[in-house]
């Protein structure tokens, strides 16, 4: 049963964040059991507007079910969890869809659909989200997504006639088309190959600086982390067992946050 | 937790010992509270599906588009099994009547036996066959590569688009297959009274409708909507709620096809007790 705690310090966060606009995500205290499970104990992160957290750790700590509960695909069973300031427990169903428009998922298999051409893909969440989207401009904003991911000659192909790194590309390009704040990346570059990773990693970049977004990057791809993160969080057990930067991680004084970097 | 090995077996583990081991399971993996827990699950389902059909918005589009591909594109095989149907009936039955003299009831001996039972189940079971697996394994296949997640981060209510898109889908265009596919048998069954006879179409069809009854028309069509529903509901509910992973794919599609048809026997069973009482 989902259990939220509204008391004094998360109405005081959540002032906090509204003037302090800067924040754009803050956990407090989120935990998360599935079963006997303890996914996540005591989770409490900051993230920057305009910054690319990297979230590193072993398989199963809780990675995905961390940036999954930021979009609501998992529920949290305790903690506050404020999206541009606003603590989504207090949210009803309208507007925790205005948040969710601000946000961007690209799902470790891409998850395109498969009955859909590349343009309908595209064209989906537009349709869904922008009301009476004129047919010109759909077309223009499919194209300038393809485009940004340097994908402009599949426009009508089938997900299942591209390449892996195609497919994260093509995902990537369905998340950017509604120009997200922050965008949630589950291992962008596993199963492809290292000039594949490189070029999605250097377009994770690119998205950063183009659109100034926030993200939040889960990852096991430590030449990926090493190009893309401002701010690196190593997770164990279900808590933060460290937090800092790339050069900080590697000279860590603990040998098992050092074991990533080698 | 961490594991210990004594070296004396404790007084607990000897108690254990001689309980049998379908006493000792917990209750909650036992096969009577499986069936149990999946009948709740079902009917929450159901129940989720009836609240949403009503509510806006529509996805009227999305319906429209599947009534397509799960109706129009089921009729070449529907068309078929059904002319085979009828024609396999005549050639079969016609010896047996022929014992009796009463050759001439051979229309409308098929007639009744078309409309009122062996149309709607067969082509419910072949539907169920070629649908219900169908969207067992489209559903669960959008959900192991994440695709229905992907629908609900885009805002989508995933149980709208897909499942009452489906289920309403297949509960409108079954009735209306069923209708071609005893029409089509009928003109097997023309087919099969000719190929050792001369029977004009007038006098064939003539006797067929003197044969019928609003009875008889009336319930096998309202079970046509029932048996629609239900292979559209199951196929939908054994994608949406199958395991991660491609196993969970091939199950889903298996159980939805013997589920929906054991479901179609059972509806079938109460149609028919329900027609009888009203009959007498």
């Amino acid at each position: 049963m989902r259990r939220m705690t509204i008391n004094a310090t998360s109405l005081k966060a959540e002032k906090e964040d509204t003037q302090n606009d800067h924040i754009v995500v803050r956990m407090e205290h989120l935990t998360k059991t599935f079963g006997d499970n303890h996914v996540l104990r005591d989770i409490n992160l900051v993230m920057n507007k305009g910054e690319n957290l990297v979230v590193l750790g072993k398989s199963g700590t809780g990675k995905s079910v961390l940036i999954k509960s930021i979009v609501g695909l998992v529920e949290i069973d305790e903690g506050n969890l404020f999206i541009l300031g606003q603590n989504i427990s207090q949210l009803n169903e309208n507007e925790l869809i205005e948040i969710r428009k601000k946000i961007g998922f690209l799902f470790q298999s891409a998850a395109l659909y498969d009955s859909m051409t590349v343009r309908e893909n595209l064209e989906f969440p537009l349709r869904r989200q922008v009301h009476k989207i004129a047919k010109e401009e759909m077309n223009s904003l499919v194209k300038e997504a393809l485009l940004n991911v340097g994908l402009a000659n599949t426009i009508d192909l089938w997900p299942s006639e591209l390449s892996g790194g195609m497919r994260k590309r093509l995902g990537l390009a369905r998340t950017l088309i509604l120009k997200p704040e922050i965008i949630l990346y589950d291992e962008p570059t596993t199963g492809l190959d290292p000039i594949t990773s490189k070029e999605i990693s250097h377009l994770i970049l690119d998205v950063q600086k183009k659109y100034n977004t926030s993200s939040i990057i889960i990852t096991h791809d430590i030449g990926c982390t090493k190009l893309i993160a401002n701010r690196i969080i190593v997770l164990k057990d279900g808590i933060c067992a460290a937090e800092g930067s790339y050069s900080d991680m590697e000279n860590s004084s603990d040998k098992w946050i050092r074991s990533f970097f080698e | 937790m961490e594991n210990t090995i004594s070296e004396q077996p404790s007084e607990e583990h000897l108690q254990a010992e001689t309980i049998p081991e379908s006493f000792s399971e917990p209750i909650s993996d036992t096969a009577f509270n499986k069936f149990f827990l999946e009948v709740a699950s079902l009917t929450s389902f159901t129940w989720r599906f009836f609240k949403e059909v009503v509510k806006p918005p529509y996805e009227i589009n999305e319906l429209m588009k599947q009534s397509f591909l799960i109706g129009y594109k089921s009729l070449p095989l529907i068309g078929i099994t059904g002319f085979i149907i009828g024609l396999v009936l005549t050639i079969q039955s016609r010896p047996t009547l022929a014992k009796f003299g009463a050759e001439s009831w051979l229309p409308a001996m098929v007639a009744v036996s078309i409309i009122r039972e062996i149309g709607p189940v067969i082509t419910a079971l072949i539907f169920a066959g070629k649908v219900g697996s169908g969207i067992g394994a489209e559903l669960a296949s959008m959900n192991v590569t994440e695709q229905i997640d992907a629908m609900q981060v885009s805002c989508t209510n995933p149980f709208k688009y897909l499942v009452v898109t489906r289920v309403l889908s297949a509960t409108i265009m079954l009735p209306i297959l069923i209708i071609l596919s005893d029409a089509i048998g009928l003109l097997g069954s023309f087919v099969g009274v000719n190929l050792k006879g001369n029977v004009s179409s007038y006098l064939f069809f003539s006797q067929i409708f003197q044969s019928l009854s609003f009875g008889d028309l009336v319930p096998a069509f309202i079970k046509t909507i029932f048996f629609g529903f239900a292979i559209g509901l199951i196929g939908s509910y054994k994608g949406y709620n199958s395991y991660k992973g491609t196993e969970g794919v091939g199950k889903a599609a298996n159980s939805a096809v013997v589920f929906a048809s054991l479901m179609v026997f059972i509806i079938d069973m109460v149609a028919v007790q329900i027609t009888s009482l009203f009959q007498n």
